[in-house]
Protein backbone atom coordinates (compact mmCIF):
# COMPACT_ATOMS: atom_id res chain seq x y z
CA UNK A 1 0.00 0.00 0.00
CA UNK A 2 1.25 3.39 -1.31
CA UNK A 3 0.80 6.24 0.59
CA UNK A 4 0.06 9.25 -1.99
CA UNK A 5 -0.47 12.33 0.13
CA UNK A 6 -0.42 13.21 3.89
CA UNK A 7 -1.06 16.32 5.30
CA UNK A 8 -1.81 17.89 8.81
CA UNK A 9 -4.01 20.56 9.76
CA UNK A 10 -4.93 21.64 13.18
CA UNK A 11 -8.71 21.15 14.51
CA UNK A 12 -9.24 24.18 17.08
CA UNK A 13 -11.62 26.55 16.20
CA UNK A 14 -15.24 26.30 14.64
CA UNK A 15 -13.39 28.03 11.49
CA UNK A 16 -11.20 24.85 11.17
CA UNK A 17 -14.19 22.13 11.11
CA UNK A 18 -15.03 24.09 8.12
CA UNK A 19 -11.38 23.72 6.60
CA UNK A 20 -10.99 20.44 7.42
CA UNK A 21 -14.19 19.24 5.29
CA UNK A 22 -12.93 21.34 2.78
CA UNK A 23 -9.74 19.27 2.90
CA UNK A 24 -11.27 15.97 3.12
CA UNK A 25 -13.31 16.88 0.24
CA UNK A 26 -10.79 17.85 -1.97
CA UNK A 27 -8.85 14.92 -1.20
CA UNK A 28 -12.03 12.25 -1.97
CA UNK A 29 -12.72 14.10 -5.28
CA UNK A 30 -9.04 13.87 -6.00
CA UNK A 31 -9.67 9.80 -4.97
CA UNK A 32 -12.34 9.49 -7.73
CA UNK A 33 -14.80 9.23 -5.04
CA UNK A 34 -18.26 8.80 -6.34
CA UNK A 35 -20.56 11.86 -4.48
CA UNK A 36 -22.30 9.57 -2.24
CA UNK A 37 -18.83 8.53 -0.97
CA UNK A 38 -17.88 12.09 -1.11
CA UNK A 39 -20.56 12.93 1.11
CA UNK A 40 -20.18 10.06 3.31
CA UNK A 41 -16.27 10.67 4.25
CA UNK A 42 -17.10 14.19 4.92
CA UNK A 43 -19.90 14.30 7.14
CA UNK A 44 -17.73 11.47 9.25
CA UNK A 45 -14.97 13.76 8.91
CA UNK A 46 -17.37 16.78 10.07
CA UNK A 47 -18.77 14.90 13.23
CA UNK A 48 -15.29 13.73 14.24
CA UNK A 49 -14.07 16.73 14.22
CA UNK A 50 -16.29 18.34 15.93
CA UNK A 51 -15.94 16.49 18.68
CA UNK A 52 -12.35 16.94 18.57
CA UNK A 53 -13.04 20.83 18.97
CA UNK A 54 -15.99 20.53 21.77
CA UNK A 55 -14.79 18.00 23.77
CA UNK A 56 -10.52 16.99 23.01
CA UNK A 57 -9.73 20.77 23.44
CA UNK A 58 -8.82 20.93 20.02
CA UNK A 59 -6.63 18.77 18.14
CA UNK A 60 -5.05 17.79 14.84
CA UNK A 61 -5.87 16.30 11.80
CA UNK A 62 -4.10 14.33 9.21
CA UNK A 63 -4.86 13.55 5.93
CA UNK A 64 -3.38 10.68 3.89
CA UNK A 65 -4.56 9.48 0.40
CA UNK A 66 -3.77 6.03 -0.07
CA UNK A 67 -3.54 3.28 -3.20
CA UNK A 68 -3.50 -0.33 -2.62
CA UNK A 69 -3.04 -1.60 -6.39
CA UNK A 70 -6.12 -0.36 -8.25
CA UNK A 71 -8.01 0.92 -4.92
CA UNK A 72 -7.89 4.35 -3.57
CA UNK A 73 -8.51 5.42 -0.55
CA UNK A 74 -8.69 8.31 2.19
CA UNK A 75 -7.65 7.87 5.64
CA UNK A 76 -8.58 10.75 8.42
CA UNK A 77 -6.39 10.72 12.09
CA UNK A 78 -7.79 12.87 14.68
CA UNK A 79 -6.02 13.33 17.60
CA UNK A 80 -6.48 14.96 20.58
CA UNK A 81 -4.39 15.72 24.08
CA UNK A 82 -8.11 15.86 25.66
CA UNK A 83 -9.39 14.35 29.12
CA UNK A 84 -9.87 11.65 27.06
CA UNK A 85 -13.28 9.11 26.64
CA UNK A 86 -14.03 7.08 30.13
CA UNK A 87 -15.86 4.27 28.85
CA UNK A 88 -15.38 3.93 25.07
CA UNK A 89 -18.03 1.36 24.95
CA UNK A 90 -20.53 3.65 26.05
CA UNK A 91 -19.41 6.46 23.50
CA UNK A 92 -19.54 4.02 20.87
CA UNK A 93 -23.64 3.37 21.67
CA UNK A 94 -26.17 4.81 19.22
CA UNK A 95 -27.41 7.59 20.92
CA UNK A 96 -25.40 8.29 23.79
CA UNK A 97 -24.17 12.03 23.69
CA UNK A 98 -22.31 13.48 26.87
CA UNK A 99 -23.52 16.97 25.15
CA UNK A 100 -26.77 17.70 24.99
CA UNK A 101 -27.17 16.54 21.34
CA UNK A 102 -28.35 13.89 19.19
CA UNK A 103 -24.81 12.04 20.04
CA UNK A 104 -24.25 9.66 17.07
CA UNK A 105 -20.54 11.05 16.49
CA UNK A 106 -18.60 8.17 17.00
CA UNK A 107 -21.20 5.37 16.23
CA UNK A 108 -22.73 6.95 12.94
CA UNK A 109 -19.50 8.36 11.85
CA UNK A 110 -18.55 4.44 12.22
CA UNK A 111 -20.96 3.35 9.80
CA UNK A 112 -19.81 5.94 7.35
CA UNK A 113 -16.64 4.79 7.05
CA UNK A 114 -14.72 1.53 5.69
CA UNK A 115 -12.58 1.27 8.90
CA UNK A 116 -12.41 3.40 12.08
CA UNK A 117 -10.69 2.83 14.97
CA UNK A 118 -10.59 4.74 18.11
CA UNK A 119 -7.74 4.84 20.79
CA UNK A 120 -8.10 6.91 23.93
CA UNK A 121 -8.04 6.55 27.78
CA UNK A 122 -9.12 9.57 30.81
CA UNK A 123 -6.19 11.33 30.84
CA UNK A 124 -3.97 10.26 27.47
CA UNK A 125 -6.41 12.20 24.93
CA UNK A 126 -8.02 10.73 21.88
CA UNK A 127 -6.50 9.55 18.61
CA UNK A 128 -9.68 8.58 16.07
CA UNK A 129 -8.79 7.37 12.74
CA UNK A 130 -11.48 6.44 9.82
CA UNK A 131 -10.57 5.53 6.29
CA UNK A 132 -13.18 4.73 3.29
CA UNK A 133 -11.93 3.06 -0.19
CA UNK A 134 -13.36 3.76 -3.14
CA UNK B 1 24.46 -7.94 -26.69
CA UNK B 2 24.84 -11.65 -26.34
CA UNK B 3 26.15 -14.16 -28.83
CA UNK B 4 23.34 -16.00 -29.73
CA UNK B 5 21.08 -12.34 -29.63
CA UNK B 6 23.79 -11.48 -32.66
CA UNK B 7 22.83 -14.60 -34.03
CA UNK B 8 19.09 -14.05 -34.39
CA UNK B 9 19.45 -10.60 -35.09
CA UNK B 10 21.81 -11.20 -38.06
CA UNK B 11 19.40 -13.90 -39.38
CA UNK B 12 16.29 -11.49 -39.33
CA UNK B 13 18.41 -8.80 -40.42
CA UNK B 14 18.92 -10.56 -43.52
CA UNK B 15 16.45 -12.51 -44.23
CA UNK B 16 12.97 -10.17 -43.04
CA UNK B 17 11.74 -10.78 -46.02
CA UNK B 18 11.84 -14.49 -46.07
CA UNK B 19 10.71 -14.55 -42.39
CA UNK B 20 7.78 -12.40 -43.60
CA UNK B 21 6.37 -14.08 -46.18
CA UNK B 22 6.82 -17.78 -44.33
CA UNK B 23 4.61 -16.60 -41.62
CA UNK B 24 2.12 -15.42 -43.40
CA UNK B 25 1.82 -18.79 -45.34
CA UNK B 26 1.98 -20.06 -41.84
CA UNK B 27 -0.83 -18.25 -40.59
CA UNK B 28 -3.62 -19.02 -43.14
CA UNK B 29 -2.41 -22.58 -44.01
CA UNK B 30 -5.83 -24.33 -43.82
CA UNK B 31 -6.39 -26.27 -40.37
CA UNK B 32 -4.57 -23.47 -38.34
CA UNK B 33 -6.94 -21.80 -35.44
CA UNK B 34 -8.20 -18.86 -37.04
CA UNK B 35 -6.90 -19.41 -40.70
CA UNK B 36 -9.85 -17.98 -42.24
CA UNK B 37 -9.17 -15.00 -39.78
CA UNK B 38 -6.00 -14.35 -40.83
CA UNK B 39 -6.67 -14.21 -44.48
CA UNK B 40 -7.00 -10.19 -44.81
CA UNK B 41 -4.91 -7.02 -44.95
CA UNK B 42 -4.91 -5.64 -41.73
CA UNK B 43 -3.42 -8.92 -40.57
CA UNK B 44 -0.51 -8.50 -42.90
CA UNK B 45 -0.06 -4.97 -42.07
CA UNK B 46 0.41 -6.31 -38.55
CA UNK B 47 2.27 -9.00 -38.94
CA UNK B 48 4.63 -6.42 -41.03
CA UNK B 49 4.93 -4.19 -38.55
CA UNK B 50 5.54 -6.94 -35.80
CA UNK B 51 8.63 -8.01 -37.57
CA UNK B 52 9.72 -4.80 -37.96
CA UNK B 53 9.37 -4.15 -33.83
CA UNK B 54 11.06 -7.32 -33.67
CA UNK B 55 14.27 -5.97 -35.91
CA UNK B 56 14.42 -2.69 -33.63
CA UNK B 57 13.62 -4.48 -30.23
CA UNK B 58 16.33 -7.38 -30.84
CA UNK B 59 18.36 -4.65 -32.20
CA UNK B 60 18.20 -2.12 -29.26
CA UNK B 61 17.52 -3.94 -26.12
CA UNK B 62 17.22 -7.20 -25.00
CA UNK B 63 15.88 -10.44 -25.45
CA UNK B 64 15.33 -11.93 -22.16
CA UNK B 65 13.71 -8.67 -21.21
CA UNK B 66 10.75 -6.76 -23.18
CA UNK B 67 9.36 -4.71 -20.25
CA UNK B 68 12.32 -2.55 -21.20
CA UNK B 69 11.29 1.42 -23.07
CA UNK B 70 13.26 -0.56 -26.21
CA UNK B 71 10.57 -2.52 -26.61
CA UNK B 72 8.08 -0.45 -26.01
CA UNK B 73 6.50 0.46 -29.70
CA UNK B 74 6.59 -3.64 -29.75
CA UNK B 75 4.28 -3.42 -26.29
CA UNK B 76 2.25 -1.08 -28.45
CA UNK B 77 1.52 -3.07 -30.96
CA UNK B 78 0.29 -6.19 -28.97
CA UNK B 79 -1.92 -4.09 -27.38
CA UNK B 80 -3.31 -2.99 -30.43
CA UNK B 81 -2.95 -6.42 -32.07
CA UNK B 82 -5.13 -7.59 -28.97
CA UNK B 83 -7.62 -5.02 -29.08
CA UNK B 84 -9.00 -5.46 -32.04
CA UNK B 85 -9.05 -9.22 -31.72
CA UNK B 86 -11.32 -8.59 -28.21
CA UNK B 87 -13.58 -5.99 -30.43
CA UNK B 88 -14.08 -9.10 -33.23
CA UNK B 89 -14.70 -11.73 -30.33
CA UNK B 90 -11.70 -13.23 -31.50
CA UNK B 91 -10.90 -16.33 -28.95
CA UNK B 92 -7.35 -15.99 -26.92
CA UNK B 93 -6.08 -19.09 -28.25
CA UNK B 94 -6.20 -17.37 -31.90
CA UNK B 95 -4.86 -14.25 -31.14
CA UNK B 96 -1.82 -15.68 -29.28
CA UNK B 97 -1.48 -18.10 -32.49
CA UNK B 98 -0.95 -14.88 -34.56
CA UNK B 99 2.00 -14.23 -32.61
CA UNK B 100 3.17 -18.13 -32.02
CA UNK B 101 3.41 -18.84 -35.27
CA UNK B 102 6.11 -17.04 -36.05
CA UNK B 103 8.40 -19.19 -34.45
CA UNK B 104 7.88 -21.90 -37.02
CA UNK B 105 9.62 -20.05 -39.76
CA UNK B 106 12.06 -18.10 -37.27
CA UNK B 107 13.40 -21.38 -36.69
CA UNK B 108 13.40 -22.88 -39.81
CA UNK B 109 15.62 -20.05 -41.04
CA UNK B 110 18.37 -20.32 -38.22
CA UNK B 111 18.42 -24.09 -38.70
CA UNK B 112 19.45 -23.18 -42.05
CA UNK B 113 21.98 -20.65 -40.77
CA UNK B 114 23.40 -22.40 -38.02
CA UNK B 115 24.05 -25.86 -39.94
CA UNK B 116 24.93 -29.10 -38.24
CA UNK B 117 26.08 -27.99 -34.76
CA UNK B 118 22.97 -29.58 -32.73
CA UNK B 119 24.29 -27.45 -29.73
CA UNK B 120 24.52 -24.55 -31.25
CA UNK B 121 21.20 -24.68 -32.87
CA UNK B 122 19.47 -25.83 -29.23
CA UNK B 123 20.69 -22.75 -27.93
CA UNK B 124 19.66 -20.01 -30.28
CA UNK B 125 16.49 -21.79 -30.59
CA UNK B 126 15.97 -22.07 -26.92
CA UNK B 127 16.87 -17.93 -26.85
CA UNK B 128 14.84 -17.39 -30.04
CA UNK B 129 11.85 -19.64 -27.87
CA UNK B 130 12.23 -17.31 -24.85
CA UNK B 131 11.62 -14.31 -26.69
CA UNK B 132 8.66 -15.09 -28.28
CA UNK B 133 7.06 -17.00 -25.38
CA UNK B 134 7.34 -13.38 -23.38
CA UNK B 135 6.07 -11.62 -26.09
CA UNK B 136 2.99 -14.45 -26.61
CA UNK B 137 2.16 -13.67 -23.18
CA UNK B 138 2.21 -10.49 -22.97
CA UNK B 139 -0.04 -10.55 -25.92
CA UNK B 140 -2.55 -12.43 -24.12
CA UNK B 141 -2.41 -10.50 -20.71
CA UNK B 142 -3.37 -7.52 -23.05
CA UNK B 143 -6.01 -9.50 -24.52
CA UNK B 144 -7.67 -10.55 -20.97
CA UNK B 145 -7.47 -6.97 -20.00
CA UNK B 146 -9.23 -6.34 -23.13
CA UNK B 147 -11.92 -8.82 -22.46
CA UNK B 148 -12.22 -7.23 -18.63
CA UNK B 149 -12.69 -3.73 -19.98
CA UNK B 150 -15.56 -4.61 -22.41
CA UNK B 151 -17.06 -6.71 -19.67
CA UNK B 152 -17.09 -4.13 -17.17
CA UNK B 153 -18.42 -1.33 -19.99
CA UNK B 154 -21.16 -4.05 -20.56
CA UNK B 155 -21.86 -4.64 -16.84
CA UNK B 156 -22.47 -0.85 -17.10
CA UNK B 157 -24.63 -0.53 -19.93
CA UNK B 158 -26.61 -3.21 -18.79
CA UNK B 159 -27.29 -1.86 -15.08
CA UNK B 160 -28.44 1.78 -16.35
CA UNK B 161 -30.76 -0.14 -18.70
CA UNK B 162 -32.10 -2.20 -15.98
CA UNK B 163 -32.92 0.81 -13.56
CA UNK B 164 -34.97 2.88 -15.78
CA UNK B 165 -37.00 5.18 -13.37
CA UNK B 166 -40.77 5.66 -15.12
CA UNK B 167 -42.90 9.09 -14.38
CA UNK B 168 -46.30 7.50 -14.46
CA UNK B 169 -48.44 10.50 -13.41
CA UNK B 170 -47.46 14.32 -12.24
CA UNK B 171 -45.89 13.49 -8.84
CA UNK B 172 -45.49 9.86 -9.56
CA UNK B 173 -42.90 7.71 -10.52
CA UNK B 174 -42.66 4.21 -10.53
CA UNK B 175 -39.40 2.33 -10.53
CA UNK B 176 -39.68 -1.46 -11.71
CA UNK B 177 -36.44 -3.81 -10.74
CA UNK B 178 -35.39 -6.52 -12.44
CA UNK B 179 -33.43 -8.68 -11.52
CA UNK B 180 -31.28 -9.40 -8.21
CA UNK B 181 -30.36 -6.51 -5.80
CA UNK B 182 -26.98 -6.66 -4.41
CA UNK B 183 -25.00 -3.80 -2.69
CA UNK B 184 -23.63 -2.24 -6.11
CA UNK B 185 -26.93 -2.17 -7.88
CA UNK B 186 -29.13 -1.05 -4.92
CA UNK B 187 -26.63 1.87 -4.35
CA UNK B 188 -26.83 2.70 -8.14
CA UNK B 189 -30.74 2.41 -8.53
CA UNK B 190 -31.09 4.11 -4.91
CA UNK B 191 -29.21 7.52 -6.23
CA UNK B 192 -30.75 7.24 -9.67
CA UNK B 193 -34.39 7.01 -8.23
CA UNK B 194 -33.46 9.92 -5.79
CA UNK B 195 -32.00 12.64 -8.83
CA UNK B 196 -35.41 11.81 -10.39
CA UNK B 197 -37.64 12.23 -7.57
CA UNK B 198 -35.69 15.96 -7.43
CA UNK B 199 -35.77 16.79 -10.77
CA UNK B 200 -39.63 15.83 -11.42
CA UNK B 201 -40.71 17.04 -7.91
CA UNK B 202 -42.48 13.34 -7.21
CA UNK B 203 -44.71 13.07 -4.33
CA UNK B 204 -44.79 9.31 -4.68
CA UNK B 205 -42.40 6.70 -5.95
CA UNK B 206 -43.96 3.21 -6.66
CA UNK B 207 -40.83 0.87 -5.93
CA UNK B 208 -42.37 -2.43 -8.35
CA UNK B 209 -40.44 -5.82 -7.17
CA UNK B 210 -42.56 -8.20 -9.48
CA UNK B 211 -39.27 -8.75 -11.20
CA UNK B 212 -36.88 -9.62 -8.10
CA UNK B 213 -36.80 -13.07 -7.97
CA UNK B 214 -36.27 -13.21 -4.10
CA UNK B 215 -36.28 -10.73 -1.16
CA UNK B 216 -33.88 -11.55 1.40
CA UNK B 217 -32.38 -9.68 4.60
CA UNK B 218 -30.11 -8.32 2.94
CA UNK B 219 -32.63 -6.97 -0.31
CA UNK B 220 -34.89 -5.62 2.46
CA UNK B 221 -32.36 -3.72 4.21
CA UNK B 222 -31.72 -1.70 0.39
CA UNK B 223 -35.16 -1.29 0.27
CA UNK B 224 -35.76 0.34 3.39
CA UNK B 225 -32.80 2.44 3.53
CA UNK B 226 -34.17 3.58 -0.63
CA UNK B 227 -37.86 4.01 1.15
CA UNK B 228 -35.92 5.74 4.05
CA UNK B 229 -34.04 8.30 2.17
CA UNK B 230 -36.67 8.99 -0.25
CA UNK B 231 -38.81 10.01 2.83
CA UNK B 232 -36.16 12.12 4.33
CA UNK B 233 -36.35 14.37 1.09
CA UNK B 234 -39.68 14.93 1.65
CA UNK B 235 -40.93 11.90 -1.16
CA UNK B 236 -42.88 8.99 0.10
CA UNK B 237 -42.86 5.26 -1.88
CA UNK B 238 -44.90 2.73 -2.16
CA UNK B 239 -44.18 -1.11 -2.91
CA UNK B 240 -45.70 -2.47 -5.21
CA UNK B 241 -45.62 -6.79 -7.09
CA UNK B 242 -45.49 -8.55 -3.92
CA UNK B 243 -45.81 -12.31 -4.53
CA UNK B 244 -47.63 -14.18 -2.37
CA UNK B 245 -44.46 -16.16 -1.72
CA UNK B 246 -42.44 -12.86 -1.36
CA UNK B 247 -44.87 -11.95 1.32
CA UNK B 248 -44.31 -15.31 3.24
CA UNK B 249 -40.86 -14.67 2.99
CA UNK B 250 -40.78 -11.14 4.81
CA UNK B 251 -43.04 -12.46 7.88
CA UNK B 252 -40.89 -15.75 8.27
CA UNK B 253 -37.79 -13.46 8.48
CA UNK B 254 -39.14 -11.21 10.67
CA UNK B 255 -38.77 -8.13 8.59
CA UNK B 256 -40.39 -5.03 9.08
CA UNK B 257 -40.68 -3.06 5.84
CA UNK B 258 -42.78 -0.48 7.48
CA UNK B 259 -44.06 0.84 3.68
CA UNK B 260 -47.71 0.58 2.04
CA UNK B 261 -47.57 -2.60 -0.18
CA UNK B 262 -49.38 -3.16 -2.62
CA UNK B 263 -49.83 -6.82 -5.02
CA UNK B 264 -49.87 -4.74 -8.19
CA UNK B 265 -49.27 -1.79 -9.22
CA UNK B 266 -52.15 -1.09 -10.87
CA UNK B 267 -53.07 -0.55 -6.68
CA UNK B 268 -50.24 1.46 -6.06
CA UNK B 269 -50.97 3.50 -8.87
CA UNK B 270 -54.83 3.63 -7.56
CA UNK B 271 -53.43 4.58 -4.39
CA UNK B 272 -50.68 7.37 -5.47
CA UNK B 273 -53.50 9.09 -7.10
CA UNK B 274 -55.82 9.09 -4.59
CA UNK B 275 -52.83 10.42 -2.35
CA UNK B 276 -51.73 12.94 -4.80
CA UNK B 277 -55.40 14.12 -4.55
CA UNK B 278 -56.40 12.96 -8.40
CA UNK B 279 -59.03 10.93 -9.48
CA UNK B 280 -59.84 9.11 -12.85
CA UNK B 281 -63.77 9.66 -13.89
CA UNK B 282 -65.55 7.53 -16.76
CA UNK B 283 -66.76 9.81 -18.84
CA UNK B 284 -70.70 9.48 -19.58
CA UNK B 285 -71.17 7.17 -22.50
CA UNK B 286 -72.20 9.53 -25.71
CA UNK B 287 -75.49 10.30 -26.43
CA UNK B 288 -77.40 8.49 -29.93
CA UNK B 289 -76.72 12.43 -31.72
CA UNK B 290 -73.13 12.73 -31.06
CA UNK B 291 -71.93 9.62 -32.67
CA UNK C 1 -29.23 40.26 13.89
CA UNK C 2 -27.52 37.17 12.28
CA UNK C 3 -25.96 36.87 8.86
CA UNK C 4 -29.05 35.02 7.43
CA UNK C 5 -31.88 36.37 6.08
CA UNK C 6 -35.11 35.61 6.94
CA UNK C 7 -37.71 35.80 4.06
CA UNK C 8 -41.45 36.40 4.91
CA UNK C 9 -43.86 34.55 2.44
CA UNK C 10 -47.53 35.52 3.72
CA UNK C 11 -47.58 33.40 7.27
CA UNK C 12 -44.28 31.94 6.73
CA UNK C 13 -40.65 32.60 7.28
CA UNK C 14 -38.30 31.05 4.74
CA UNK C 15 -34.58 30.29 5.71
CA UNK C 16 -31.71 29.47 3.22
CA UNK C 17 -28.76 27.78 4.74
CA UNK C 18 -25.81 28.41 2.26
CA UNK C 19 -22.89 28.72 4.21
CA UNK C 20 -21.14 26.55 6.18
CA UNK C 21 -22.47 26.62 9.94
CA UNK C 22 -20.71 26.95 13.28
CA UNK C 23 -22.14 27.42 16.57
CA UNK C 24 -22.50 31.55 16.71
CA UNK C 25 -24.21 31.51 13.42
CA UNK C 26 -26.43 28.56 14.94
CA UNK C 27 -27.47 29.87 17.57
CA UNK C 28 -27.93 33.34 15.89
CA UNK C 29 -30.47 31.95 13.55
CA UNK C 30 -32.30 30.11 16.11
CA UNK C 31 -32.64 33.14 18.02
CA UNK C 32 -33.44 35.43 14.94
CA UNK C 33 -36.20 32.71 14.13
CA UNK C 34 -37.90 33.19 17.53
CA UNK C 35 -38.34 36.65 17.59
CA UNK C 36 -39.47 36.40 14.05
CA UNK C 37 -41.98 34.05 14.99
CA UNK C 38 -43.84 35.86 17.09
CA UNK C 39 -43.31 39.14 15.79
CA UNK C 40 -44.63 37.87 12.25
CA UNK C 41 -47.08 36.05 14.20
CA UNK C 42 -45.39 33.43 11.38
CA UNK C 43 -47.64 29.69 11.00
CA UNK C 44 -44.73 28.10 9.15
CA UNK C 45 -41.33 28.21 9.23
CA UNK C 46 -38.96 26.51 6.00
CA UNK C 47 -35.56 26.09 5.85
CA UNK C 48 -33.92 25.42 2.55
CA UNK C 49 -30.73 23.31 2.98
CA UNK C 50 -30.62 22.74 -1.23
CA UNK C 51 -27.30 24.48 -0.64
CA UNK C 52 -25.62 21.74 2.06
CA UNK C 53 -23.60 19.38 0.80
CA UNK C 54 -23.34 17.69 3.87
CA UNK C 55 -25.70 17.15 7.25
CA UNK C 56 -24.02 16.47 9.82
CA UNK C 57 -25.40 15.77 13.59
CA UNK C 58 -24.38 19.52 14.60
CA UNK C 59 -26.86 20.12 11.59
CA UNK C 60 -29.35 17.62 13.10
CA UNK C 61 -29.43 19.33 16.60
CA UNK C 62 -30.04 22.32 15.11
CA UNK C 63 -33.08 21.68 12.81
CA UNK C 64 -34.30 19.35 15.49
CA UNK C 65 -34.01 22.69 18.31
CA UNK C 66 -36.03 24.78 15.40
CA UNK C 67 -38.58 22.80 15.18
CA UNK C 68 -39.09 22.49 18.79
CA UNK C 69 -38.83 26.02 19.07
CA UNK C 70 -41.51 26.67 16.66
CA UNK C 71 -43.67 24.12 17.55
CA UNK C 72 -44.12 25.91 21.26
CA UNK C 73 -45.11 28.89 19.45
CA UNK C 74 -47.34 27.01 17.38
CA UNK C 75 -46.04 27.14 13.79
CA UNK C 76 -44.92 24.56 11.48
CA UNK C 77 -41.80 23.67 10.70
CA UNK C 78 -40.83 21.70 7.26
CA UNK C 79 -36.91 21.34 6.23
CA UNK C 80 -36.59 21.44 2.04
CA UNK C 81 -34.37 20.87 -0.83
CA UNK C 82 -32.13 17.89 1.01
CA UNK C 83 -30.15 16.76 -1.76
CA UNK C 84 -30.24 12.64 -2.45
CA UNK C 85 -26.22 12.08 -1.37
CA UNK C 86 -27.22 13.70 1.70
CA UNK C 87 -30.44 11.84 2.27
CA UNK C 88 -28.83 8.57 1.53
CA UNK C 89 -25.68 9.46 4.19
CA UNK C 90 -28.43 10.47 6.78
CA UNK C 91 -29.97 6.87 6.69
CA UNK C 92 -26.86 5.38 6.55
CA UNK C 93 -25.75 7.67 9.91
CA UNK C 94 -28.95 6.66 11.29
CA UNK C 95 -30.09 10.63 11.84
CA UNK C 96 -33.47 11.06 12.39
CA UNK C 97 -35.23 14.30 12.60
CA UNK C 98 -37.98 14.34 14.94
CA UNK C 99 -40.78 16.72 14.86
CA UNK C 100 -39.37 17.98 11.40
CA UNK C 101 -41.65 17.79 8.26
CA UNK C 102 -39.60 17.69 4.76
CA UNK C 103 -40.44 18.63 1.10
CA UNK C 104 -39.14 18.64 -1.70
CA UNK C 105 -39.00 21.89 -2.54
CA UNK C 106 -40.25 25.29 -1.48
CA UNK C 107 -43.19 25.04 -3.82
CA UNK C 108 -44.37 21.87 -2.03
CA UNK C 109 -43.12 23.34 1.36
CA UNK C 110 -45.49 25.91 1.04
CA UNK C 111 -48.43 24.05 -0.04
CA UNK C 112 -47.89 21.44 3.16
CA UNK C 113 -47.80 24.04 5.53
CA UNK C 114 -51.02 25.55 4.04
CA UNK C 115 -52.56 22.10 3.73
CA UNK C 116 -51.87 21.82 7.54
CA UNK C 117 -52.90 25.17 8.76
CA UNK C 118 -56.22 24.99 6.58
CA UNK C 119 -57.16 21.15 7.91
CA UNK C 120 -55.97 22.67 11.40
CA UNK C 121 -54.22 19.99 12.64
CA UNK C 122 -52.19 20.66 15.82
CA UNK C 123 -48.43 20.50 15.77
CA UNK C 124 -48.54 17.41 17.73
CA UNK C 125 -50.08 15.59 14.82
CA UNK C 126 -46.91 15.60 12.55
CA UNK C 127 -45.93 12.56 11.01
CA UNK C 128 -42.68 10.93 12.60
CA UNK C 129 -39.97 10.02 10.72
Amino acid sequence: MIVETDDTMPVRTSDDVVRARQAVRARAVAAGFSLVDQTKIITAASEIARNTVDYGGGGTLRIETLRNGQRRGVRLTFADQGPGIADLKLAMTDGYTSGNGLGLGLSGAKRLVNEFDVTSAPGQGTVVTLARWK
Amino acid sequence: MTDYQNLILSVIEEQHPQLLADWLSALTRAGRPGAALHRDHDTAEQAKRFVEQLRSGIRNGKIDDISTRDWAPMRELLEDVSRSRVAQGISPTETATFVLSIKEPLFELLRRNVGDDADRLARVVWAATQLLDQIGLFTIECYQKGREELIGRQQQELLELSTPVVQLWDGILALPLIGTLDSARTQIVMESLLQRIVASGAEIAIIDITGVPTVDTLVAQHLIKTISAARLMGADCILSGIRPQIAQTIVHLGLELNVISKATMADALRLALHRTRKAIVDRAAPSPRET
Amino acid sequence: MGEIPILKIRDCLLVSIQVDMHDRLAMALQDDLTQRIVQDRARGVMIDISALEIVDSFIGRMLNNIAAMSRVLDAVTVVVGMRPAVAITLVELGLTLTGVRTALNVDRGLEMIRGIIDRGEREDDRRDR
